[in-house]
C-alpha cells in the first residue's frame, strides 16, 4: 500500500536533483578556481606565491596590494578609466535614445535607409575597424583636432561604436509603450519633443539603466581603443596599464595577482549591484537583434 | 472627420497640425539624429571607405599614400602562409565553440532550467567571467596556464595525477585550445543566459502535454525543448561566430598569436601588420576582407533567420 502514499514532490524529485547538483557545482567550481587563485595570489608573498601557489594565503601578506594603492600612477589609471566610461555611458546613452525614439515613434520620409544605415555598424565591430578608425583619426589630426593620445579620441570612438547595437536594443524598448498614449498625448497637443521628454524617457527609465549598464561594462574594460590611440602613460586606462604592468613586471606573479585583482574587483562589485539591469539589456539585445 | 479615424492614424495628426508644428516636428527628427548620424559617418562608415582606398596602395604611413599598386596586398594576403594559418585558427575557433562551448551552454541551462531552487545563484555564477575583462581574464589564466608545475595550477594537477607537464601557451599545437577553453570560460555564461530567456519563453504547457502522453526527459528535451529553442540557438549561433571572427584581445594578451603564429586570428593579424609593423596599406587590406566576411556571414545568417520558425507564434 505504502507504494501509492503520495510523496512530496521534491522527495521525488530528489536523486535527480542531486545529480544536477553536482553537475552544476562542479561547473560552479571551474568558473571560481581562476577568480579564487588571482585572489588568494593577491595577498602572497612572491616567496609563498613560488612555495604554495595555490594553497590559502597563511598569513596573508597585504604588501603587495598596498605597494600598489600607494602607487599615484594606479589612481591615476583609475581615474581616466572613470573619466571614459562615464563619457562614454552619459553619450551613448543619449544619443541612442534620441535615435531609438525617432525610429520607432516617428514617420519620416528615408527612415528604412537611415535604419538600414546603423545596422552596417553591427558587421563592422570595433575590433575589425581599429585599423580604419586610426586612419580617420590620423586625419582629422591633421586638420588641427587633436585625437591621437586625447581621451576625447577613445570617448568619441567607443560611442561611435556602441550606437548600432545600443540604437537596436532601446528602439524595442520604446516600440514596446502603447500607441495610444501617444495618440493621447497628440490629442492633448503634445509635441514631439513633449512627448519624448516628458512622457516616453520616464517610461523607458530601467530601460536607459540596462543600456547605461552594458555600456559602462563595455567601456571600462576596453583594451583595444586605449591601446591604440593612447601612448602618454598618464593617459592610460585601467586595462591598458594592467597590460603594460604585467608586461614589466611579468616575472613577479604576486604583484601581478594584486593588480589584476584590484583592478578586476569593481567590476565584480558592480556586477552584484546591477546584475538584474545587465542580463535584461542584454537579453533585450540578443533577442531582438 | 470621423474621432475614431483621427485617433488611429497617426500621420493625419501630424499632417493636419498647424504649419508651425510641422516643421518644429521635422525638426525634432533632424535634430534627434544629427548627433549619432555625424558620430556614425565619421567614425564607423567613413574609415571603410578610407580603408578600401589605403588597402590599394603599399603604405607604410609616411607622407601621403603614392606606391599604387591594386590588388596586390590582397594577393599577398591570401599567399600568406600565416594569414591562412590564422583563418584555420578561426575557423577551429568557431568549430569548437559550436561543438562544444553552445552544447555545454544548453546542457546548463537545461538543467539549471525553470524553477530549479538556486537557479539565480547558479545564473550568477556562471555570467560572472563574460563582465571581468579580457585582459584581466587572460591575465589571470596565464598564471593557471604557467608551464612550471612549481607555479602553475594545471600542471601542478597534471604532475599530481602523474601526467606530464605540458607547456599549455607555449606549445604549438596545443596554444589554440588552451585559449579557447579560456574563451569558452568567459563565454558560455553569455549563451547559456540566453537559452535560459529562451526557455522561459517555452509555455510549461508544452512540456507538460508531452509528458502526458508519455515523453521522457530526453524525448521531451529533443523534440519539445530544443525545436522551440530555435531562434534563440540562432541568435547564439550568430553571435559566436561573429565573436570568433573578430578575436582579438584574449589572444593578444595571452600569447601576441604566439608561438610562432600557432595562436595567430585575422585580428592579431592585421592588428600586427597595422600598428607593430606599420604596413597600413597591408593591414587595411586585412581589415576589409574582415569586414567583408563579418558581412557576407550577417547577410546569411539574416536570410536563413527569415524562414518561420517555430517560435514566432509565442
Amino acid at each position: 500500500m505504502s507504494k501509492y502514499i503520495a510523496l512530496p514532490r521534491w522527495m521525488k524529485k530528489a536523486p535527480q536533483r542531486l545529480v544536477v547538483y553536482a553537475f552544476l557545482i562542479f561547473a560552479s567550481i571551474m568558473i571560481f578556481i581562476p577568480l579564487v587563485i588571482l585572489l588568494f595570489g593577491s595577498v602572497k608573498t612572491t616567496g609563498q606565491m613560488y612555495s604554495h601557489p595555490y594553497s590559502i594565503p597563511n598569513p596573508p601578506y597585504w604588501g603587495n596590494l598596498m605597494q600598489i594603492l600607494k602607487t599615484p600612477s594606479f589612481w591615476n589609471m583609475l581615474k581616466n578609466s572613470l573619466i571614459v566610461m562615464t563619457a562614454t555611458t552619459m553619450g551613448t546613452v543619449c544619443v541612442c535614445s534620441l535615435v531609438a525614439f525617432v525610429f520607432a515613434r516617428l514617420q519620416f520620409r528615408g527612415k528604412n535607409f537611415f535604419s538600414n544605415l546603423f545596422t552596417v555598424g553591427l558587421m563592422f565591430p570595433i575590433n575589425v575597424a581599429i585599423l580604419p578608425v586610426y586612419f580617420v583619426l590620423r586625419q582629422i589630426e591633421q586638420i588641427g583636432i587633436p585625437m591621437i593620445d586625447t581621451l576625447w579620441g577613445v570617448i568619441f570612438i567607443q560611442i561611435a561604436f556602441q550606437l548600432s547595437g545600443n540604437i537596436l536594443i532601446l528602439k524595442g524598448f520604446f516600440t514596446a509603450v502603447p500607441s495610444e498614449l501617444q495618440d493621447a498625448a497628440y490629442i492633448d497637443g503634445c509635441s514631439n519633443f513633449d512627448f519624448f521628454w516628458r512622457i516616453m524617457l520616464p517610461l523607458v527609465k530601467p530601460s536607459l539603466t540596462a543600456v547605461g549598464s552594458l555600456v559602462m561594462i563595455a567601456s571600462w574594460n576596453d583594451l583595444l581603443v586605449p591601446l591604440v590611440i593612447l601612448n602618454s602613460n598618464r593617459l592610460w586606462t585601467l586595462p591598458l596599464g594592467t597590460m603594460q604592468f604585467q608586461g614589466q613586471y611579468g616575472q613577479d606573479l604576486a604583484l601581478i595577482s594584486a593588480f589584476v585583482a584590484l583592478s578586476a574587483i569593481p567590476t565584480i562589485i558592480f556586477y552584484f549591484f546591477a546584475e538584474k539591469q545587465i542580463i535584461s539589456g542584454l537579453t533585450a539585445g540578443a533577442v531582438k537583434g | 472627420m470621423q474621432l475614431s479615424q483621427f485617433i488611429h492614424d497617426k500621420h493625419s495628426v501630424q499632417e493636419n497640425a498647424p504649419k508651425n508644428q510641422r516643421f518644429q516636428n521635422r525638426l525634432v527628427v533632424i535634430l534627434f539624429l544629427l548627433p549619432a548620424l555625424v558620430l556614425f559617418l565619421l567614425f564607423v562608415i567613413y574609415p571603410i571607405f578610407r580603408s578600401v582606398y589605403y588597402s590599394m596602395y603599399d603604405w607604410k604611413g609616411f607622407g601621403p599614400a603614392v606606391d599604387y599598386i591594386g590588388l596586390g596586398n590582397y594577393k599577398k594576403i591570401f599567399s600568406d602562409e600565416v594569414f591562412i594559418k590564422s583563418i584555420k585558427n578561426v575557423l577551429l575557433i568557431i568549430t569548437l565553440s559550436l561543438g562544444l562551448q553552445l552544447p555545454m551552454a544548453l546542457v546548463l541551462a537545461v538543467l539549471v532550467g525553470r524553477d530549479l531552487p538556486g537557479r539565480s545563484f547558479f545564473r550568477t555564477v556562471f555570467f560572472l567571467p563574460y563582465v571581468l575583462s579580457e585582459v584581466n581574464t587572460g591575465i589571470m589564466w596565464m598564471l593557471l596556464y604557467n608551464a612550471d608545475p612549481e607555479r602553475g595550477f594545471f600542471n601542478a594537477i597534471f604532475v599530481w595525477l602523474g601526467l606530464q607537464p605540458v607547456a599549455w601557451l607555449a606549445d604549438m599545437s596545443v596554444v589554440i585550445y588552451a585559449v579557447f577553453i579560456t574563451l569558452t570560460w568567459k563565454y558560455f555564461g553569455f549563451h547559456m543566459l540566453l537559452y535560459l530567456t529562451g526557455l522561459q519563453n517555452i509555455p510549461r504547457e508544452i512540456e507538460e502535454a508531452a509528458r502526458i502522453d508519455g515523453a521522457n526527459a530526453i524525448q521531451n528535451f529533443f523534440y519539445i525543448t530544443l525545436p522551440l529553442l530555435g531562434s534563440t540557438i540562432k541568435t547564439s549561433v550568430y553571435m559566436s561566430v561573429l565573436g570568433s571572427i573578430q578575436q582579438f584581445v584574449l589572444i593578444w594578451v595571452m600569447t601576441r598569436g604566439g608561438p610562432v603564429n600557432a595562436s595567430e586570428t585575422m585580428a592579431t593579424y592585421m592588428y600586427r601588420f597595422g600598428f607593430v609593423r606599420f604596413q597600413l596599406g597591408y593591414g587595411a587590406a586585412v581589415a576589409i576582407i574582415m569586414f567583408i566576411l563579418c558581412m557576407i556571414f550577417s547577410l546569411l545568417y539574416q536570410a536563413l533567420t527569415r524562414k518561420p520558425d517555430y517560435l514566432s507564434g509565442l
